[in-house]
């Protein structure tokens, strides 16, 4: 009697499975690495695609951080169980694009796919070195400044620094009201890669590892270290607070009104907006006038959407028509609205504009104009291998820059060396 | 003469098949391909790769931040384990000396041993935020000029004392357990011989205990290379510049966050015999001086 029941039981799992099966037609799985508030806006964009047709089901699944994503797509693919559609990092892109034959390009996957359509910040990031989108850019963000008004007022200063010179003047006065004037999120991201990118400066050879693996890193330039000799001294005479390396912890800093002045991403406006109990603007990434007269825009940072290879024709036809929807501007005003990452196409960025979202929120434009800025021969971003290693062996070095424990030449040397030394290794892996 | 011979039968080996079926699919299989991955440069998709023999081993075990995590590891480990082993003793002892209201201490004590050491590090990270932390406050109200973010110092501290907090109460429970399992009559022959506590407890509980402190001991060591891995990923991740990485913790780095395969695998390789000569050690001469 039990073991009948159990058997309809079953019989009656199978016809549902075998129903739900014919009625979608193809179901396109989608790994990414946006948690929280994120992750919500994610499932929302994939129920509202579900919901405006029938012949594709997309399948959201939160794989955790962008390492543990990228780990979990890898180990999928070596398994032959990847996921139509990957979401990875920056600092892993060098890793899915040199790996011949792991993704299927976006600008041979879509149709009538033109570069051009994009914003110029985003266009060429992703891209390989005959300019070529290999991953669509999704969740896109860049560094920015924000500043706490009433710390600004309290201390009778009136705008935010536009250059680092001018931070220097105005870091005593905050500092006489109670505050440190600066505290930064991420110093590979911001006080690295795109400090080359504003300052138009040289990364890596082999065209910032465009070209070619064989490339050598450019850290141990005089701009850099000087910029990392002043932070230095600014942390010394206390206008610079390090809260340790993790991304929270020096954006609390600023939250609980420790720090006057935090250098974060685009992509925090919204968090920011709920957690801080103050009036705060946006502005761009200081540069350093004496480096240059003319600063350029910085590099997006944040995540893009690969196509995993190892999939039938017709699923690809349902991951470009997804993608068609993720790039339609509604869409991408969506997202853009409700998270601050930035709209990555022209026409989207037109249609945000046109709705007067930027004239009631005039900070929420700022990552795009930074993004817009004239562009340079270095700004287009950079491709290195192992850059998540490097990334740690930077953090590294400026822990021991901060602490003392090293001189910022001695520092930047080895930090040199270990990281020529992984790009080595990978150049030899990534033939 | 004739040999006396049983009957052979399968059902032994049936009987411990899982047991091996076990070792074989969770232990050999995994350290074989480990082995195996440790001699190629491969992309990380596996859509290429190249025997290199050595390479991996002499780029990694060679390189400064290797070699300055094994010394980490090193000192971390021997302070972990000695920490917690005698910390647990202390308190054993003195809990079984208890009367009044014993097994409330003891369940006291025993509180922390269900708690996962991520769970662990994260509690400790919140006792230690710079913002928020009591104790980050307290250190500094002493005038600790304490600042684990960027002091070597005092992020070993802060990862060796949350390590020996969440490993004391494992310890106490096995510790407890073996003062109870020495024989009343021998304890209350001792004290007929000999007045002093100490000079009893070094001279006929300590050495009782061996068989229950060895085997901690051989416990503690793993616990402090392998398990305090989520303790130092909630808390430092091996920061401030690599002071706190373990060797685990660079396996997992290198091989799970940068996707470095051959280079992983080399050093779990060095992991795997460093660990084994450690029990070859424990077991050959330490083992040696216990009673059983």
């Amino acid at each position: 009697m039990k073991v009948r029941s159990l058997l309809t039981a079953m019989g009656f799992g199978a016809s549902m499975f075998a129903s739900s099966a014919a009625f979608s037609a193809t179901e396109i799985q989608w790994w990414h690495a946006m948690g929280g508030r994120l992750g919500e806006v994610v499932n929302e964009i994939a129920e509202n695609y579900n919901a405006s047709q029938s012949d594709v089901v997309i399948v959201p699944t939160y794989k955790g951080g962008y390492e543990d994503t990228m780990t979990a797509g890898i180990a999928a693919f070596r398994a032959k169980e990847q996921p139509h559609i990957i979401q990875i990092f920056d600092a892993g892109a060098a890793t899915i694009i040199n790996a011949k034959g792991a993704t299927v390009p976006v600008a041979d996957l879509m149709t009538d796919f033109d570069i051009e359509d994009y914003i110029p910040g985003v266009r060429y990031f992703y891209a390989d070195s005959d300019d070529k989108m290999i991953g669509l850019p999704f969740n896109s963000s860049t560094p920015l400044l924000y500043y706490n008004k009433e710390a600004f007022a309290a201390a009778g200063v009136d705008a935010p620094p536009k250059t680092w010179e001018e931070f220097e003047t105005i870091a005593p006065k905050l500092k006489e009201a109670g505050f440190i004037a600066l505290a930064q999120s991420h110093s590979p991201w911001i006080f690295s890669e795109n400090f080359h990118s504003r300052h138009n400066i040289q990364m890596a050879t082999e065209n910032n590892g465009y070209d070619s693996t064989d490339a050598k890193i450019l850290y141990n330039n005089d701009h850099m270290k000087m910029h990392w000799s002043k932070v230095k001294e600014w942390l010394d005479a206390g206008y610079y607070g390090f809260y340790g390396r993790a991304w929270g912890d020096n954006q609390d800093a600023f939250v609980q009104k420790k720090v006057a002045m935090w250098l974060g991403s685009s992509g925090s406006f919204g968090g920011l907006t709920k957690s801080a109990e103050f009036e705060f603007g946006t502005t761009f990434l200081p540069y350093w006038e004496s480096i240059t007269k003319e600063p350029t825009g910085t590099f997006i940072g944040g995540a893009a959407l690969f196509a995993m290879s190892g999939h039938e024709d017709e699923e690809y036809d349902a991951v470009a028509d997804f993608f068609g929807y993720m790039t339609a501007p509604e869409n991408q005003v969506f997202w853009h609205k409700e998270t601050g990452y930035v709209p990555i196409t022209n026409a989207a960025y037109s249609a945000a504009k046109e709705e007067g979202y930027y004239e009631s929120t005039p900070d929420a434009e700022i990552g795009i104009l930074q993004l817009s800025l004239p562009g340079g021969e270095w700004t287009k971003g950079y491709r290195l291998g192992y850059y998540v290693q490097i990334r740690d062996v930077m953090y590294k070095h400026y822990d021991d820059i901060f602490s003392g424990a090293a001189s910022v030449e001695d520092a930047f040397v080895a930090m040199e060396k270990e990281s020529n030394e992984l790009l080595e290794r990978f150049s030899a892996t990534y033939k | 003469m004739k040999r006396v011979q049983f009957e052979h039968s399968s059902i032994p080996y049936l009987f411990v098949a899982p047991q091996i079926a076990i070792i074989v699919i969770f232990f050999l299989w995994p350290a074989a391909q480990a082995i195996y991955q440790s001699f190629l440069l491969e992309d990380a998709f596996g859509l290429s790769s190249q025997f290199v023999w050595f390479r991996n081993y002499s780029d990694t075990i060679l390189s400064t931040s290797w070699l300055q995590s094994a010394g980490f590891t090193a000192i971390f480990s021997l302070l972990v384990t000695f920490l917690s082993l005698s910390l647990a003793l202390l308190l054993a002892v003195k809990a079984n000396e208890v009367i009044r209201g014993a097994s409330t201490y003891k369940t006291t004590l025993m509180w922390a041993y269900a708690i996962a050491p991520p769970v662990a590090g994260l509690m400790g990270n919140l006792m230690f935020n710079p913002l928020i932390g009591d104790l980050y406050k307290f250190f500094n109200a002493i005038g600790w000029d304490f600042n684990h973010k960027l002091d070597a110092f005092d992020a070993s501290f802060v990862v060796i004392l949350i390590s020996v907090w969440k490993q004391v109460s494992v310890n106490f429970i096995f510790f407890l357990s073996g003062l109870q399992g020495i024989p009343k009559a021998v304890n209350e022959a001792s004290m007929m011989d000999c007045r002093s506590p100490t000079r009893r407890f070094w001279t006929i509980t300590f050495p009782l205990l061996a068989p229950t402190t060895f085997f901690l001991m051989v416990i503690n060591i793993t616990y402090a290379f392998f398990e305090t891995f989520g303790i130092i990923d909630t808390t430092t991740q091996g920061a401030p510049g690599g002071a706190t990485t373990t060797l685990v913790f660079k396996v997992y780095q290198d091989g799970f966050r940068g996707a470095d395969l051959g280079g992983s695998s080399a050093q779990s390789v060095v992991l795997m015999i460093l660990v084994l000569i450690l029990t070859v050690v424990q077991f050959r001469y330490i083992e040696r001086k216990v009673h059983y």
